[in-house]
């Protein structure tokens, strides 16, 4: 039972590595772009939400109808004025600019509300919890793993059913073909951005609801996420969950071993499928 | 008439440089004779990051393989210059080639596992293989587990006797490692093995189809880099004299730095990095007092040069002729013009 609860719990736990890897794995499937500034705008929006919900008095739930478009609006700005200027062949230069970026995001925080941890109160949700054969569940974790189905469901269906999914898919596969049907690449990449931005400012409430942050723990979210997206299969998005999933359920089975174990055993599992299954559990046919 | 052509690597401008280079040597070797201690300390971290700087120009400008993770080296090698001198027994001096054989050692696995990872994915992956490094040695409680612990004094005392004298065996290890991994890299670019790196960098299928073995060619490069930083890790953590997982595997202090410095100063040229270390401790000397605005600041300027001079200051100096301050390319010249 002690077992099966150890991984219920990793479970739900990936919901939210889904979430922070959804984003990333949406600006690489359109633009190859690999944002090493990911995480730090996790922490951002997380930071957003908690002044939202100190200054206004709102629940980080509720923050998040303010804290998602304003990612976005972050995310189309920051791509237009300054990714879309590294975008080629050459892959330092994105590389470069958003390593800047965190740097730049991790210090600005640091100034404005110091090292010390936060986190984010959302009231009743966080101690309820339902009781299914003998299992607890949080109802809060269950919120996030719900709402990363929901989030990747919507995603899917905007790739695959869309005409924004549709611009999104020429642009990835031939950018100049698609520049000649019309499409304006630099506003196909700021919608890429923004959407990528509005699933990591969701992601980020999530984040500081369930644990204290800081200005510096940007990083390991962004390792997570990645590690979550290569597991699951690159271009994939339900193996991104997959991917998610399993992460959790290594680092809860990890920690029941030794507490500092759980954070290593995620890393050693994702070594380990990279060794056997270079292209990830579910790659994408194609 | 033809006998005048002939091919050659240096030029005036190069054989003046390198004579200026070799003098600046033999002035910076003299160091603890004219320099105060906290300068001579300076100094010493200078070298140490040159170091990396050029070993991580190396492997991102040279060899394509942009990676996040080259602090999984630094703290490999400075975790291991600590277990040998205070769990073995061994003379730090001692400890240093064998770190670097070790740091060899384990990024040979570690480059096979990697490399199955493509452009940014291969760097963040090398990110993972850091933390994996980091939250590992951090499990080690014989070496201070997650809280760290300091060099023994014994083995300190070990180094020289009395502080001076330590010091400025510590600066000439810094000022040794620097002048090594330089000269290295330049001998190196101007093998066989060098020039074919360039060919893989600039088209990895027109120097596929020359018979170069890309694979080969990358692992060796990735091997030799992960020793040298690794005995450069050693060296960092022999002048701090105290060591924490935290500190050794910072992703900050030993790759975003390191690659600010190379970007700044010119990314795949041997002057690059070289420039890049004196604006960067020219910068970070300047805004000391401003703390955490310094980082933005440097953070602030790597995207800008990036954006504007990708070809770093190096390559706003030499704007459009191919100068070289490093006698590197060979190039034909006409001995009778010259003369004129």
């Amino acid at each position: 039972m002690d077992w099966i609860n150890t991984i219920v719990q990793g479970t739900l736990l990936g919901g939210l590595y889904a979430m922070f890897a959804a984003g990333l794995s949406l600006i690489f499937g359109v633009m190859r772009l690999v944002n090493i500034a990911h995480g730090d705008l996790i922490v951002l929006a997380a930071y957003f939400a908690l002044t939202a919900s100190i200054m206004l008095g709102l629940n980080p739930l509720v923050a998040s109808v303010l804290v998602v478009p304003l990612m976005a609006l972050l995310g189309y700005g920051l791509q237009r004025l300054v990714l879309n200027r590294t975008m080629g062949e050459d892959l330092l230069p994105p590389l470069l600019v958003t390593f800047g970026l965190s740097v730049i995001i991790q210090n600005a925080l640091l100034i404005g509300y110091t090292a010390d941890p936060q986190k984010l109160q959302a009231g009743l949700i966080e101690q309820q919890s339902v009781t299914v054969g003998g299992i607890s569940i949080g109802l809060f974790p269950l919120l996030v793993f719900v709402v990363a189905i929901l989030v990747i469901a919507i995603l899917q269906w905007l790739f695959y059913r869309t005409a924004l999914g549709r611009a999104f898919r020429a642009t990835s596969d031939r950018q100049d073909v698609a520049q000649l049907m019309g499409l304006n690449r630099a506003h196909i990449f700021g919608l890429a951005m923004a959407l990528s931005l509005a699933v990591t400012g969701l992601a980020g409430v999530f984040l500081g609801i369930r644990t204290s942050f800081d200005p510096a723990v940007g990083g390991s979210r962004l390792i997570y996420g990645f590690e979550a997206v290569i597991i699951g299969g690159l271009g994939n998005l339900w193996g991104t969950l997959a991917g998610g999933v399993i992460l959790g359920v290594a680092q809860t089975v990890g920690a029941k071993f030794h507490p500092g174990l759980q954070v290593l055993a995620g890393h050693i599992v994702f070594l380990v499928i990279l060794a056997l299954r270079p292209r990830g559990l579910f790659p994408r046919i194609d | 008439m033809h006998n005048d052509l002939h091919v050659s690597r240096s030029t005036r401008l190069s054989t003046v440089a390198m004579l200026l280079l070799a003098i600046l040597l033999v002035v910076m070797a003299a160091a603890p004779w004219w320099a105060g201690r906290a300068d001579l300390r300076l100094f010493g971290e200078i070298f140490l990051y040159l170091s990396l700087a050029c070993l991580w120009n190396l492997l991102a400008g040279y060899a394509g393989l942009v990676s996040v993770g080259q602090q999984a080296y630094v703290g490999f090698g400075g975790y291991m210059l600590f277990a040998l001198t205070m769990l073995a027994g061994l003379h730090p001096v001692v400890v240093l080639p064998i770190v670097l054989v070790l740091g060899a050692l384990i990024a040979a696995p570690v480059a096979v596992l990697i490399f199955r990872l493509r452009g940014a994915y291969f760097a963040i992956g090398t990110w993972v293989i850091a933390e994996v490094f980091r939250l590992g040695f951090a499990q080690i409680s014989a070496l201070g587990g997650g809280s760290g612990s300091s060099l023994s004094v014994n083995v300190v005392r070990s180094l020289a006797s009395g502080r001076d004298g330590r010091e400025a065996v510590a600066y000439w290890l810094a000022l040794g490692v620097a002048v090594l991994v330089t000269g290295l890299v330049f001998f190196y670019m101007r093998s066989r093995q060098g020039v074919a790196l360039m060919a893989i960098r600039d088209n990895e299928l027109a120097a596929k189809s020359l018979g170069i073995d890309i694979w080969r060619t990358k692992f060796l490069v990735y091997v030799v880099t992960g020793g040298l930083t690794s005995l450069v890790g050693a060296l960092i953590f022999l002048q701090k004299l105290r060591i924490s997982p935290d500190a050794a595997f910072s992703v900050n202090d030993w790759t975003a730095f390191v690659i600010f410095i190379v970007v700044i100063g010119g990314i795949g040229t041997l002057e690059g990095p070289i420039i890049g270390t004196i604006a960067f401790f020219v910068l970070r000397e300047t805004l000391a007092d401003y703390g955490t605005l310094y980082l933005i600041a440097l953070g602030l300027v790597a995207i800008v040069i990036m954006l504007k001079a990708p070809k770093g200051l190096w390559g706003l100096v030499r704007g459009k002729h191919s100068i070289e301050l490093f006698p590197l390319s060979l190039a034909v010249r006409n001995i009778r013009q010259e003369k004129n």
